[in-house]
């Protein structure tokens, strides 16, 4: 799947299909300090993402 | 995962009340917290007419929305502060959710008063986000008094407001921890009623309104935002929070409830006037005339070896 980080406009590559909060485990992310959106569609930590698809992970955190 | 409202297929799961929504009940129940918030914290009424601080990010164009879909009377307050593309992008997307929602909106330009922040720094050497606050602040205030608004909201979410609070406690700064709180009453003729209708809502929330609802925002940071100690508290509580969803939440309200009350002594009576601008001050100047006279006085520092140069 492709996944695109904002705001870094950083583009990762992961295999296979898993749900949202494995990916979020596995690129070190807080549930909750970020929105995963797939589409027009937020994801919920149960959803399953296709090896296919391409999702964005929002970072909702900011400070200053 | 269904909807706790309505059981239809949810969208938007918010851990902290281990619920999840369908879009339209999402919206719902995040107007329905605004709206309550007002009410419980007598904020403002429907005959007030609000300023609302409107930054181009997701939280105060989530508030501002939530304001007019509530039918609160309103209108936007924009500082372009002067930070580059990021400023010339806020600026754009808060004049384009104004003119798309048909809103009134007062824009001040600091560059054109000689006070983009970058420049402020540069001559004062003072920490980027200090400079800044103190100049939104004096802005603000000063925008509200001068265009008659008795109340100022901002959209200070709990992520900040938790993070402010866990700022405070590190430090037992007893005299903001006696202040901290979603009302702020007007202490001087110049000074608005503070409020932060969204002190309840996390962070993610207003994220999620703002995309459920179509706003265009903000996605990049601040660059000035890098390093700034309120993330560091912020990552500390969100660590928290993952481990004991509600932590964030019931840190707040129970400062609220059961410890500000302990501090409310500690708070600075009402402040006296500026002698330079009028402005409220708790010294013989205020905050932004002391920073003004920071930047003076670096720039006639400056000029003093280039003459000697010169010689």
């Amino acid at each position: 799947m492709q996944i695109t980080l904002l705001p870094q406009r950083r583009q990762i590559e992961l295999d296979g299909r898993r749900r949202v909060a494995d990916i979020l485990r596995h690129l070190g992310l807080l549930p909750g300090t970020v929105m995963v959106i797939r589409g027009d569609s937020l994801m919920c930590d149960s959803d399953l993402i296709e090896a296919d698809d391409a999702i964005e992970i929002r970072n909702v955190i900011s400070g200053g | 995962m269904k909807c706790k409202r309505c059981r239809g297929n949810a969208e938007i799961q918010v851990r902290h009340h281990n619920a999840a929504y369908c879009r339209d009940c999402f919206i719902f129940c995040f107007q329905r917290q605004v709206e309550r918030a007002i009410d419980k914290e007598h904020m403002f009424s429907r005959d007030d007419e609000v300023l609302v601080a409107v930054s181009g990010g997701k939280d105060s164009l989530a508030l501002w929305d939530a304001l007019v879909a509530l039918g609160y009377r309103t209108t936007g307050l924009h500082l372009a502060l002067g930070i580059g593309a990021y400023s010339a992008t806020s600026t754009q997307k808060t004049e384009a959710f104004a003119r798309l929602g048909g809103l009134q909106l007062i824009t001040a330009r600091l560059e054109e008063d000689g006070l983009a922040v970058p420049t402020v720094v540069a001559r004062t050497r003072r920490p980027a986000c200090a400079a800044c606050g103190t100049i939104k602040r004096h802005y603000f205030d000063r925008l509200a008094f001068e265009h008659g608004f008795a109340v100022l909201a901002t959209g200070h979410n709990l992520d900040d407001e938790a993070a402010r609070l866990l700022g405070n406690v590190l430090r037992w700064q007893t005299h903001h921890l006696g202040k901290q709180q979603p009302v702020l009453g007007s202490t001087h003729e110049r000074f608005a009623r503070k409020v932060k209708p969204l002190f309840r809502l996390s962070e993610y929330e207003t994220a999620v309104y703002a995309f459920v609802r179509g706003i265009d925002y903000v996605i990049d940071e601040c660059p000035n935002s890098e390093g700034a100690t309120q993330l560091l508290y912020k990552d500390a509580l969100n660590r928290l929070e993952a481990v004991m969803p509600g932590t964030k939440l019931t840190f707040l309200q129970d400062f609220l409830r059961l410890g500000r009350p302990r501090f409310a002594t500690e708070i600075d009576g009402p402040p006296g006037s500026c002698g330079r601008c009028g402005m409220p001050a708790y010294a013989a100047v205020c905050g932004f005339c002391a920073l003004l006279g920071d930047t003076d006085t670096r720039r006639s520092q400056r000029v003093i070896p280039a003459s000697n140069d010169a010689s």
